[in-house]
């Protein structure tokens, strides 16, 4: 028993206290006991049915229904396939995924491979350049694209005529595909950094030893031991590129892709039976992917034993140079291309008046709701990072620590990254299905839906960030409740200490780093999606990635990109806040780590 | 921690989502409009001087949206009123039974082909827009353009691919234009006449000012849109001109209705009495030449001196009988041009 509770209680003393002692043992009891632990997993269950399984479930039975709701089987997908206007976009959408993945991974490996095996200096300030595009709305990557190859780009009119210019076919494949790389580069970076941190310095020094050249090696022990990192940058460049929506809708021109479809179809023609139709091709690639990845990734064993030898990299000049022109090439390729987009938003008419001027962040007499949309997201983003970090480290938690009642909690991990595969349009749709629904009936008895007061609430849009970004929350929380011992969790079950208080005493502040990364990770996304919270914003919640879309449907494309310039800066803003709480969190709070 | 402070946070967690909870709607007018994002702030000003009680909540998106998310609720519906979206459009809502008759006071004043026939009209028009082609001026010197004055001579090959006008299905500029094409040529002479132009167009937008933004850029050369908007970018200080065709201009009414509802509210008649009230009137007028009533306000600069001669025949119930088969026709045509939504 916890003996100090009552004493931590404050200056109270007397009778009072030894009253309110008694009545925290008791739920100490209560809360600490088996039964209450399987209530925690079930709810965690329920939660998750009810924000992914019903609203999925809702969105199928809807592409099998009839405008009336009677059932009509497959007849809805006959007619999308029979369509060549409709069917033509799935080819055209795994074109673009395909192409994206064959570039953005190979990039993101030879960037990864110069930050973790050369020399090369400043590779922190590399790193935090080339993530860029984590904070950007993808809508502003077809904006930019504008601005340097339209045909009154900078890059198209060769600087307004300093230089000769070059002429690209920006609206199509072409412009998807550059803004998908842009989009997709970092994340493949990121994974490939990873992975190719985590090697064997032992591995390298067999190869030499047995006389290996640079080639060989590379092909026998850098490309193997890197070989699920790999798998994963693949399908999540693919599956990003596959279902995003942003750029497409800007510089897609006739090149009409799946994503895009199912706004024109939903948006458009407020036609939902074949938005959901096209939601469900989409989804099924998709989840093609995710399953695939999740079979390779668990035959992966660890790489590192408990004799591994961190690799040193020995300085090497020709090798560093290249690598550090390699990398300039691309960091500055990024800022290019942002700083035109911050260029374009301060240009009072392009390409006419290049004078610089604040008047299209003004925002007045332009859709979308400017400064409210702006203020709005900033709520939305900081809502569902609050809430969404504690939804998800708690459900990590439950599955990491309480061991208890498997088959539950081994649904509840799959509830958890099941959300990595679904595109934002599809739990936008899913959702609208599911809480505009007045109530269903089963077998001619009525039932009210109980979440049908959320709809048109800014509680829907942060519930739509939470789980669209669930399954990131989720594993990172996880990966840090793994490096800790469970032995924490089994000496507090043997001493009677209810597992809740070595959530809050113990598990919490050591982890608090993951957790602030995890809420960073939510504010920055939430900000920046426009795709599930297009179908759910309403019109008294406008927000910021929302009025984008729309500025740039009315043609004003230099308020869309100012709002997306706005978007931008506070999110590098939160991210370096971040690093900075960290910075001193970590000097303050993990210094036994180091020890 | 113990049982006082887990319960603190708790109730601190139910705190936040109740306040989330608590944004639900309040009781205020829901209105859906077609009309222009930077005329709407000067309007309501307007109102919530005279009116300050009335709260209202725009939803505003092209007529062609408007339109099908009007229908898509007809069994649920949303909206209190409609105001400032194409009569063609509030003619098919009519049709469906959204509509409940309202005659607003002042209704009288307003011309008779501007609003609904029948004794308590079911719409009522505020103004008249209109085809206007946004030329700019740099781009067609740079690229050797002459610059044309009629729908005839947009056919002229030099203009392949530098064309741009707006989606008829989703834009109600769109469809004033292709119905105006259909009407003073005849169906089939005006299908043809759009096969033609179709040729040298390079896009199809979803809304109808776009066209003539992207014309005050120069990503294109030449916009078909509408006349308010030519006249808008040239304030802002874009090389556009505004060309009337020679041939006439297609053109609508914006038009006000109120929506059949189980419970009406009061203020969605006080809104649409306000939205024909001389005030108001005026305002339109400062940038429409052609309103529901004369207020006597000059013509705005660089309109023909009589809009009302430039405006074409236009037979509405043709128009709005014949719109779903129109688009339908238009879209197997020439929608894989089209910008997505």
């Amino acid at each position: 028993m916890d003996s100090r509770a009552g004493v931590m209680d404050g200056p109270g003393g007397g009778p009072g206290r030894i009253l309110n002692q008694g009545l925290d043992q008791r739920l100490d009891q209560i809360l600490g006991s088996e039964a209450a632990k399987r209530v925690l997993i079930l709810l965690a269950l329920v939660w998750l049915i009810v924000v992914v399984v019903l609203p999925l479930g809702t969105l199928l039975l809807k592409s099998l229904s009839d405008n009336q709701g009677n059932f009509v089987g497959l007849a809805n997908f006959v007619a999308y396939f029979k369509s060549p206007s409709l069917s033509r976009s799935i080819g055209n959408s795994l074109v673009v995924a395909f192409a994206t993945t064959a570039i953005a991974v190979p990039l993101g490996f030879a960037f990864s491979w110069c930050l973790t095996r050369t020399c090369m200096p400043a590779k922190w300030l590399f790193k935090s350049l080339a993530l860029m595009p984590l904070f950007a709305p993808t809508l502003l990557n077809g904006i930019a694209l504008i601005y340097l190859f339209g045909r009154k780009g900078l890059i198209t009119t060769g600087f307004f005529g300093a230089i000769p210019g070059i002429k690209l076919p920006l609206y199509g494949s072409f412009g998807i595909i550059v803004s998908e790389v842009i989009y997709t580069f970092p994340q493949a970076m990121l994974i490939l950094s990873i992975a190719l941190a985590v090697t064997d310095a032992r591995l390298y020094e067999a190869a030499a030893s047995l006389g290996a050249g640079r080639v060989r090696t590379f092909f026998t022990v850098t490309l193997p031991g890197i070989k699920y990192g790999l798998v994963s940058a693949f399908f999540v460049c693919f599956i990003l590129a596959f279902t995003d929506f942003g750029a497409p809708k800007v510089v897609g021109g006739n090149f009409n892709i799946l994503a895009t479809d199912i706004y024109k179809q939903v948006i458009g023609q407020q036609n939902f039976i074949m938005g959901a139709v096209v939601s469900m091709v989409l989804l099924i690639p998709t989840c093609m992917a995710f399953i695939i990845d999740r079979i390779i990734q668990q035959r992966q064993v660890a790489m590192i034993a408990a004799k591994s030898v961190p690799l040193v990299n020995k300085p090497d000049a020709l090798r560093d140079n290249l690598a550090l022109a390699c990398c300039g090439l691309v960091v500055f390729s990024i800022l290019a291309f942002y700083g035109t987009a911050l260029y374009a938003s301060l240009v009072k008419v392009w390409p006419y008046k290049l004078s610089l001027g604040l008047s299209h962040y003004r925002f007045t007499g332009m859709g979308g709701g400017g400064y409210a949309a702006f203020f709005n997201s900033m709520r939305m983003g900081l809502y569902s990072a609050v809430l969404g970090t504690a939804v998800t480290f708690f459900t990590a938690f439950l599955v990491e620590k309480v061991r208890v009642w498997d088959r539950c909690r081994h649904t509840v991990y799959f509830l958890s990254i099941l959300p990595l595969a679904l595109p934002g349009l599809v739990i936008g749709l899913a959702y609208i299905f599911f809480y505009n629904a007045r109530g269903w009936d089963f077998f001619g008895m009525f039932v009210p839906n109980p979440f049908n007061f959320l709809y048109g609430t800014m509680a829907i849009l942060v519930l739509s960030n939470i789980v669209h970004f669930y399954t990131m929350g989720f594993l990172t929380a996880s990966t840090a409740l793994k490096q800790m011992d469970i032995e924490f969790e089994h000496v507090s079950d043997a001493m009677g200490v209810p597992f809740y208080k070595t959530l809050f005493r113990i598990t919490l502040p050591v982890s608090l780093p993951a957790v602030l990364e995890v809420a960073s990770y939510y504010f920055v996304n939430s900000m920046a999606t426009v795709s599930a919270v297009i179908f759910l914003y309403s019109a008294d919640i406008p927000l910021a990635s929302v009025a984008i879309a729309n500025m740039d449907d009315a043609g004003d494309t230099a308020s869309a990109c100012a709002m997306s310039v706005l978007v931008v800066f506070t999110n590098i803003v939160v991210r370096l806040l971040f690093l900075l709480c960290t910075k001193k969190l970590k000097a303050r709070t993990q210094a036994w780590k180091e020890g | 921690m113990n049982f006082k402070k887990m319960a603190m946070t708790l109730a601190a967690g139910v705190m936040m989502a109740g306040s989330l909870l608590a944004q639900a709607q309040a009781q205020s007018l829901l209105v859906y409009t077609a009309l222009e994002d930077d005329e709407l702030p000067r309007y309501l000003a307007l109102l919530k001087q005279s009116h300050p009680g009335i709260d209202v909540k725009i939803v505003r998106d092209s007529t062609g949206i408007v339109t099908a998310k009007l229908l898509a609720e007809k069994d649920n519906p949303q909206a209190d009123v409609v105001w400032g979206t194409a009569a063609t459009s509030l003619m098919l809502c009519d049709q469906a039974g959204m509509v409940e008759p309202y005659a607003p006071k002042g209704v009288d004043k307003v011309r008779a082909k501007m609003k609904d026939k029948n004794s308590v009209p079911h719409w009522v028009g505020i103004k008249a827009w209109m085809t206007g082609f946004c030329v700019n001026t740099i781009e067609c010197k740079n690229l050797n353009l002459p610059i044309p004055s009629s729908f005839e001579d947009l056919l002229n090959p030099v203009y392949k691919h530098q064309l741009v006008m707006p989606n008829p299905a989703s834009s109600g500029t769109g469809f004033l234009t292709v119905s105006a094409i259909l009407q003073i040529k005849g169906e089939e002479a005006g299908w043809a006449y759009l096969d033609a132009l179709d040729k040298n167009m390079a896009r199809y937008t979803h809304s109808g000012s776009k066209p003539c933004k992207i014309a005050g850029t120069g990503e294109l050369p030449i916009g078909l849109s509408f006349a308010y908007r030519g006249f808008m970018q040239k304030q802002k200080g874009e090389p556009v001109i505004t060309v009337f065709p020679k041939e006439g201009s297609g053109w609508d009414v914006e038009a006000n209705c109120l929506i059949k509802k189980a419970d009406i509210k009061p203020d969605a008649r006080t809104f649409l009495d306000w939205a024909i009230s001389e005030p108001v009137m005026k305002a339109y007028a400062e940038v429409y030449p052609v309103t529901a009533y004369n207020v006597g306000a000059p013509i705005p600069d660089g309109f023909p001196g009589n809009p009302e001669a430039q405006l074409i025949e236009n037979d509405f119930n043709w128009a709005a009988k014949n719109r779903m088969r129109i688009l339908k026709e238009w879209t197997k045509r020439y929608d894989g041009k089209s910008d997505e939504k």
